[in-house]
């Protein structure tokens, strides 16, 4: 079990660390940042005032290990844009991204669980069928897409919702629907799937066999096991929603993370990004790692793997 | 209507009008159950043309060998059928009621308390999330509206009188907490907690051990002797038959091709079948080195051949066999016989 804990853990800094090579080297493709810092028509010596400034004047590879002492310290650095530390940055804008997340969580389990467990109770049947095209949808239209229609049809034609910005509670509507709806579909596929398996099992027979209601069946014997692996997905997919809003956040100008990232990119703000991105990173890598620990610890065949 | 008043407030009368009648507590008429596949093609004849009768108190053995439609005839007996099933003819008469006719919310009445099965798996029938009082005391709240303390109570005593011990804490426990054995044992509690009039077993002993298997065969006994219970008793073990049964039915590919009291099938098999079944038992006083099988596969139930299904593997067949399929014969007062050898056996036991 030590032995598992520990390749496991060797793995996901592996990953991390690939994570922050490619970070720190794609996003130094994408241009000079002094470019965008000076008015039209600077000097020379200017830009290489603010290349000496930021430390872009020195190798690479100097530049990257600097990057990487001061992260194992806890220092994201200084953004170029704001001029204040990229952590304070990232903690201030995280909670509007963990609202968004909470709800579009919401919406999601609230949709995607019942309308899962009605498809398998009504397998190959109307309401199979109309959820099976909810899950399409929602897999497969980009939320960008989403987003602009709902933006169209609830702010522009009916007016009833506010088409973008961070207040009230009709402000976070759209883009938890927006968000939500792929994860709704996951919840959804996962949700109908477990419910057939736990449908087809003895205990369900046995269930109908004493005589219990229907109802009584789905809803107590065959709802708690179903369930399980619906909320271990659901667990992960809160980290997603948290890291991948960016899209989402960028329509509907939400001041969350993914709005941090998208205006570090445009800036060319290579602190900004490669602290989100690192952030969100090593969330993902944690989750994982538990999610597989956790699993180690439930199943003894799975520690025996490598 | 007027019909479902009618069997609610005479439901009480009927089962002693019933046996006052000397008529049987379950009464199977030419029932089939079939498979059909979801396009329509491919109809699987899972249970043909069945007709069984079985008395209160009675125990009745079904045998066959698997995909013999032993199974699907238990769980249509209860109407608890896989979705492509379908009850394609016959009338299920228990207790002076029609089954196949009833609605799912009648037949709710019907399962668990009136007639209740024991499944053959006894580590997947009990689900994992609940502890075992509450699965045991769930019927008794459900068919007769009992409060949580009466129906826990209830479930201590069906406990104890499966022979777990400690009932007490064995309430509050799940089933991950138990050997096979007492899981079966409380599968078979659940069975006896509404005190129905038939039990169905649907071989309740397969995945027990030997010395298991005994203790649980008499303790099915001690509660059928208490309750007054009738059994119906599927397996594909003689030797069970032999020490429980007072009746046998033999099934092969759908159809019962011999019933009748266990003694006499036991002493003279009418059908081939039955013959083979019985020969292939093995005997410690059998000097013969190897065991005897039935040759050949039992047919395909979607394309059953012309004539008697057994007619293939059938040592004994003759032409009529491949061409025309056999009725059912009755002879010796109360045996059936699905054979055309058993037109001589009818005419030599009148003589």
């Amino acid at each position: 079990m030590k032995q598992f804990v520990a390749r496991r853990l060797g793995y996901s800094l592996l990953s991390l660390l690939l994570l922050s090579l490619t970070i720190f080297f794609f996003v130094r493709v994408t241009g000079d940042p002094a470019a965008l810092l000076v008015e039209p028509g600077a000097s020379e010596a200017d830009i290489a005032a603010i290349h000496q400034q930021f430390g872009l004047d020195r190798p690479l590879w100097v530049q990257y290990g600097l990057f990487m002492v001061n992260l194992f310290r806890g220092d994201f650095g200084q953004s170029f844009y704001y001029q204040t530390p990229v952590f304070n940055l990232y903690l201030d804008r995280l909670p509007n991204s963990l609202l968004l997340a909470a709800v579009a969580m919401a919406f999601s389990l609230l949709v995607g669980i019942p309308t899962g467990i009605l498809a398998a109770v009504r397998v190959g049947r109307f309401w199979d069928s109309a959820g099976k095209i909810f899950a399409l949808l929602g897999l497969s239209l980009p939320s960008f897409f989403v987003g602009l229609v709902l933006i169209l049809v609830f702010s522009v034609y009916l007016g009833w919702l506010p088409s973008s910005g961070f207040g009230g509670v009709w402000h976070i509507l759209m883009p938890a629907f927006a968000l939500g709806w792929y994860f709704a579909a996951s919840h959804m596929r996962l949700t109908r799937s477990s419910m057939l398996e736990v449908l087809g099992s003895e205990y369900i027979k046995l269930a109908r066999l004493k005589g219990l209601p229907q109802s009584l069946v789905i809803a107590k014997h065959a709802f708690k096991n179903a369930l399980i692996p619906v909320l271990t997905l659901a667990g992960i997919n809160l980290v997603l929603m948290i890291n991948v809003a960016v899209v989402v956040e960028t329509v509907f100008a939400w001041p969350g993370i993914g709005r941090l990232l998208y205006e570090g990119i445009s800036f060319r703000d290579f602190p900004v990004v490669q602290g989100v991105v690192i952030m969100g990173g090593t969330m993902i890598v944690v989750v994982n790692l538990l999610v597989d620990i956790a699993y180690a610890v439930i199943d003894p065949r799975i520690r025996v793997e490598t | 209507m007027s019909n479902s008043t009618l069997s609610s407030v005479s439901s009480d009368l009927r089962p002693r009008t019933a046996a006052m009648a000397g008529q049987p507590l379950l009464e199977i008429n030419n029932f089939s159950t079939h498979y059909v596949s979801a396009q329509g093609t491919r109809v699987v004849r899972a249970v043909d043309d069945v007709t069984l009768r079985v008395n209160a108190g009675e125990t009745v053995g079904i045998v066959g060998e698997s995909g013999s439609g032993k199974s699907t005839l238990a769980l249509s007996i209860l109407r608890v059928l896989p979705t492509a099933a379908r009850i394609v003819s016959g009338q299920l008469w228990f207790e002076g009621e029609d089954l196949v006719r009833k609605t799912d919310a009648e037949m709710q009445d019907v399962r668990g308390k009136r007639i209740a099965m024991i499944l053959q798996d006894p580590m997947a029938s009990l689900n994992p999330l609940f502890t075992i009082g509450n699965q045991v005391a769930e019927p008794i709240r459900v068919h007769e509206g009992a409060d949580r303390p009466t129906a826990w109570r209830r479930a201590r005593d069906l406990l104890k009188a499966v022979r777990i011990p400690s009932p007490e804490t064995r309430v509050q426990q799940f089933p991950h907490e138990m050997s096979g054995g007492m899981r079966q044992r409380i599968v078979g509690a659940i069975g006896i907690s509404c005190e129905p009039r038939l039990l169905i077993a649907d071989e309740p002993t397969t995945s027990l051990d030997l010395t298991i298997q005994a203790q649980y065969l008499n303790l099915l006994r001690e509660l059928q002797r208490a309750h007054g219970l009738a059994l119906i008793f599927i397996t594909h073990n003689l030797g069970i038959v032999a020490k429980m049964c007072d009746k046998l039915v033999v099934m092969y590919a759908g159809r019962v091709v011999e019933s009748g009291p266990v003694s006499r099938i036991f002493n003279a098999p009418a059908h081939p079948y039955t013959k083979a079944l019985l020969n292939a038992i093995p005997r410690m006083s059998d000097k013969r080195q190897r065991l005897t099988a039935i040759e050949g596969q039992p047919p395909d139930l979607a394309a059953l051949p012309r004539g008697c299904a057994f007619a293939a593997r059938c040592p004994e067949a003759f032409d009529r066999c491949r061409k025309e399929s056999p009725p059912e014969f009755n002879f010796d007062g109360g045996r059936t016989s699905r054979c055309w050898l058993s037109t001589a056996t009818t005419r030599s036991g009148a003589a």
